[in-house]
């Protein structure tokens, strides 16, 4: 599905990738873990092509990205922070991503789940941060496409639609898609991920089932898997 | 591009900015044949107006879009859309919404006056024509240096800086020079200086057809021919569009390298 | 004694008479007079020679007599390039209604089409002259008329070209409604006073379209003058009265519409001055009277170089000019009072017509276009703009008390 090789990225004098080799495979849901500035967000905006990566090749549906952009339509991306334009209304947006990504969406059934009908007629602008996130999600969910990139979905949903959300994302892994996830909360971590990629400092420290990462780290439950790994960071910086 | 223009052009018809923009042009130009309804007179004042307050207007808009803009750029970017095509498709939709407030927000009061029955109507267009050149240019100065700059602050700061330099010091500048050299020969000097600046330009372009007898008198022979003849408009014009190409094609060469 | 004197009057009257029943020679090609020169030559003093369509290839035609040179459907004299063509060196001369045409170009003589010497009570009129060197030449003859004549140059050069109608001392004479055009001075007056010169048309001359040199006393009005090399010249002359007059679309480098140099006690009156490089260039011209002139779309307006004294401008309309009034020196005791500047932005708070703050014409601008032609191009730029507001606040270069105390709020209509 993916396929990144010797992956390097520098911001002026910051490195912040220094050599991800990753592949993923289709049909799991892989969850991307790490402190915050490790990476993640760097990483998968070099999937999508927003950033250039500095070395290093990314192979999506064995092709290689550089400078294309027609590999994108096989990607539904949901960005980390749902800021829309705010002239736009809900509905006027959801027709616009269509008419831009020229295919037919199924937004109707999403916007029931989400019990969106309300919001149609408003105005982005005028939308708590909750609903933002839920008109975020139905943009993401609304194509069919193989590859689906989620950064932190579940920030701002109730608990309503944090279940409707897991739901979903069982759904879409039932039909043979691929979902990269970020998230803070190991919880839903835990209950969704199949994989898990632990970045630190630009690296992968770790790949591998959650069941693995759990065993590796003699923890019990994904958080303090993962505190584990961040503190092994610290003793590793300090030797 | 074209998509990505439409609903560039589609949000910004929609905002409050535009409407702005109408308003004080459709003011203006009411204001302007109200007070003398000499067209011809009215179309000099609108000049010096023109000259100065639609590039400052192109360039202040065109930073403020692309930095409020940063969200649905985003979106964008994460679509199956080539990249320059995004930012090609905001700058022309900016720029053709400044284009257009203009061009409605004079050309109804003018209309109204009974333009068309005139013989200010060359003017006129030649008027609007070189105030949708500034905003063109100007537009896409602007890009350029909210592209190349992520602190908001720094590009508004630089932006301003770029309006004032062309609008007031550069020829200040100029005129320093012409003063210090006034025993060389000038006259090369004074068009190639006029020509680098798009302000200077456009102005000496509208001068040439309202106050020809007063930029005839007193400059040398290579003036009137330079500008005095349809050979030398022409190339006015190209040096106007290649002010405005330029930045067009740095703003594509950037936004395929830029990270976001 | 009385009879004898009543008999003598009657003899006298009777030979008047017989004077004024005068005969006509016509002359026609195939006549058995067929030329011009042979009429001439036959007619009696006072005899009109009645000159009929046809073309005389004729030169040095001299007319020594009191004569009428009458043309019928305008006969075509045609000097070949030879010489002057006619000369007339006698009083009560008519020249009327003729063609003439290729007067000889010569860089040692003046060759005129019609050329007048020391005569008086001359008539030159309805004469359409072409291809010519000098037109109408007028030398030390008084008390004439040239009247409505049509004479068309083809003048290229300076050098190898003349004037369309020369005064040289020549007093008393009316200019009037003639159309002047393609010479190298429209209208020439040199040491010629009491001359009126009326209604005449000169236009796309090489040099001025009116020209004076050390000429007085005399009168121009409801004239025409467009896109001449350089205007109307006014030099070294005193008491000449400009009235009723149109100078248009004088262009270029050094044009104006009126150039004064040493110039007193003159009278410019309600003429219009329209799109000129320099509408008036003033030098050393002292006690001239302005008044109800209208100055539009011109460069210049006013430009006054060197000492000036006692002049008045008053009543006149300055609107769209690039610039109203350019002054190189001190102000002196000339003063502008009551005009309408379209640039004036004061208020009339007691609505009498007339501005209650001062209107200060003269710009730091036209002041640096002055000494360095070239930043003319910087013409209504921002910077300029900024430039001369502040010397508006605060008066540096320009002079201070250059200013109209009463400007009108309305034009004077």
């Amino acid at each position: 599905m993916i396929h990144i090789t010797d992956l390097h990225k520098t911001f002026g004098k910051n490195q912040v990738l220094k050599g991800i080799d990753l592949d993923i495979d289709p049909g799991k849901i892989y969850a991307i873990l790490g402190p915050n500035g490790s990476g993640k967000t760097t990483l998968i905006k070099c999937i999508l092509g927003m950033v250039i990566p500095s070395k290093g090749t990314i192979e999506v549906l064995g092709k290689p990205i550089k400078n294309g952009w027609r590999y994108r339509k096989e990607i539904d991306y949901l960005p980390q922070i749902a800021n829309f334009p705010g002239n736009l209304k809900v509905n006027e947006l959801i027709e616009m991503i269509k008419d831009l990504r020229n295919a037919p969406g199924q937004e109707d059934e999403l916007i029931r789940i989400f019990d969106l009908e309300p919001h149609l007629e408003k105005k982005m602008a005028n939308l708590s941060g909750g609903t933002k996130q839920k008109v975020n999600l139905i943009l993401a969910f609304m194509f069919n496409s193989q590859l689906l990139i989620l950064d932190e979905p579940n920030t701002g949903l109730d608990p309503r639609a944090l279940i409707k959300l897991k739901k979903l994302l069982n759904k879409h892994r039932g039909k043979g898609k691929t979902l990269l996830i970020t998230s803070h909360v190991m919880q839903f971590v835990e209950e969704v991920a199949d994989e898990v990629i632990y970045i630190l400092e630009g690296k992968i420290y770790f790949k591998g089932t959650t069941s693995e990462l759990k065993k590796e780290t003699g923890q019990i439950d994904m958080e303090h898997a993962v505190a584990e790994l961040m503190k092994s960071e610290i003793h590793g910086e300090s030797t | 591009m074209g998509k990505v223009l439409k609903y560039s052009f589609y949000d910004l018809i929609r905002s409050r900015w535009s409407y702005i923009y109408l308003l004080f042009y459709l003011a203006l130009g009411f204001v302007l044949l109200f007070l003398n309804s000499d067209l011809s007179k009215a179309v000099i004042t609108l000049m010096n107006i023109i000259i100065v307050l639609v590039p400052l207007i192109a360039t202040i808009f065109g930073t403020m879009y692309f930095y409020n803009s940063k969200e649905f750029t985003e979106l964008l970017l994460a679509q199956p859309i080539k990249r320059s095509d995004i930012f090609l498709g905001q700058y022309f939709g900016v720029a053709g919404s400044l284009s257009l407030s203009l061009v409605l927000g004079l050309g109804i009061p003018f209309m109204a006056y009974g333009l068309l029955r005139s013989g200010a109507v060359f003017n006129f267009s030649l008027l609007l024509g070189i105030g949708v050149f500034l905003t063109l240019i100007f537009t896409a100065l602007a890009f350029n240096i909210a592209i190349s700059n992520e602190n908001k602050i720094k590009g508004f700061g630089y932006a301003v800086l770029l309006w004032l330099f062309m609008a007031v010091i550069y020829d200040g500048i100029f005129l320093l020079s012409l003063i210090l050299f006034e025993e060389y020969p000038l006259d090369t000097f004074s068009i190639i200086a006029t020509a680098l600046n798009p302000i200077d330009l456009s102005r000496t372009l509208i001068l040439l057809k309202l106050d020809i007898s007063a930029l005839m008198g007193y400059t040398g022979a290579i003036f009137k021919k330079f500008f005095g003849t349809h050979w030398g408009f022409w190339i006015s014009i190209f040096v106007l569009i290649l002010w405005a190409g330029l930045p067009i094609l740095r703003l594509r060469y950037k936004s395929i390298r830029k990270d976001f | 004694m009385i009879k004898k004197g009543v008999a003598s009057i009657v003899f006298f009257l009777w030979a008047c008479s017989w004077q004024i029943s005068a005969h006509t020679v016509v002359v026609c090609k195939t006549c058995p007079v067929d030329s011009v020169k042979k009429g001439i030559a036959i007619a009696q003093a006072s005899d009109t020679v009645l000159i009929q369509k046809g073309t005389y290839p004729e030169y040095d035609i001299y007319i020594d007599k009191p004569l009428t040179l009458k043309g019928e459907n305008y006969p075509v004299i045609d000097g070949q390039e030879k010489g002057e063509i006619i000369k007339i060196t006698s009083d009560h001369v008519t020249v009327d209604g003729l063609f003439i045409i290729n007067v000889g170009v010569s860089y040692t003589t003046d060759h005129a089409a019609i050329r007048v010497i020391k005569s008086e009570q001359f008539t030159i009129q309805n004469n359409v002259l072409e291809r010519l060197f000098f037109g109408i030449y007028l030398e030390k003859s008084s008390h004439g008329k040239v009247y409505h004549n049509k004479i068309i140059g083809e003048a290229k050069d300076e050098y190898n070209s003349g004037n369309g109608i020369q005064l040289w001392y020549s007093h008393y004479v009316e200019v009037s409604h003639n159309h002047v055009q393609g010479t190298r001075d429209g209208i020439y007056l040199e040491f010629s006073d009491h001359i009126t010169i009326q209604r005449n048309t000169s236009t796309k001359n090489l040099r001025y379209g009116l020209h004076f040199m050390f000429s007085d006393n005399d009168v121009y009005t409801q004239n025409t003058f467009e896109e001449n090399g350089a205007g109307v010249a006014v030099m070294f002359s005193r008491n000449i009265k400009m009235y009723d007059n149109t100078f248009k679309k004088n262009w270029g480098p050094s044009a104006y519409g009126m150039l004064l140099k040493e110039i007193n006690d003159a009278e410019i009156v309600n003429n219009t001055f329209e799109e000129n490089t320099i509408a008036i260039n003033i030098e050393g011209s002292n006690r001239i009277r302005y008044k109800d002139n209208d100055f539009i779309k011109n460069g210049w307006a006013i430009r006054v170089i060197g000492a000036c004294y006692t002049n008045t401008f008053s009543g006149n309309n300055f609107m769209n000019n690039s610039f109203d009034v350019s002054y190189n020196g001190k102000l002196n005791d000339n003063q502008f009072k009551s005009n309408y500047w379209d640039n004036y932005t004061g208020y009339d708070l007691d609505r009498n017509g007339i501005g209650d703050v001062p209107y200060r014409p003269v710009k730091l601008f036209s002041y640096i276009a002055n000494k360095t032609p070239e930043t003319i191009i910087l013409l209504r730029s921002l910077f300029m703009d900024i430039i001369d507001f502040s010397e508006k606040v605060s008066p540096i270069f320009t002079p201070d008390n250059l200013m109209d105390a009463e400007p009108l709020m309305k034009k004077r209509q």
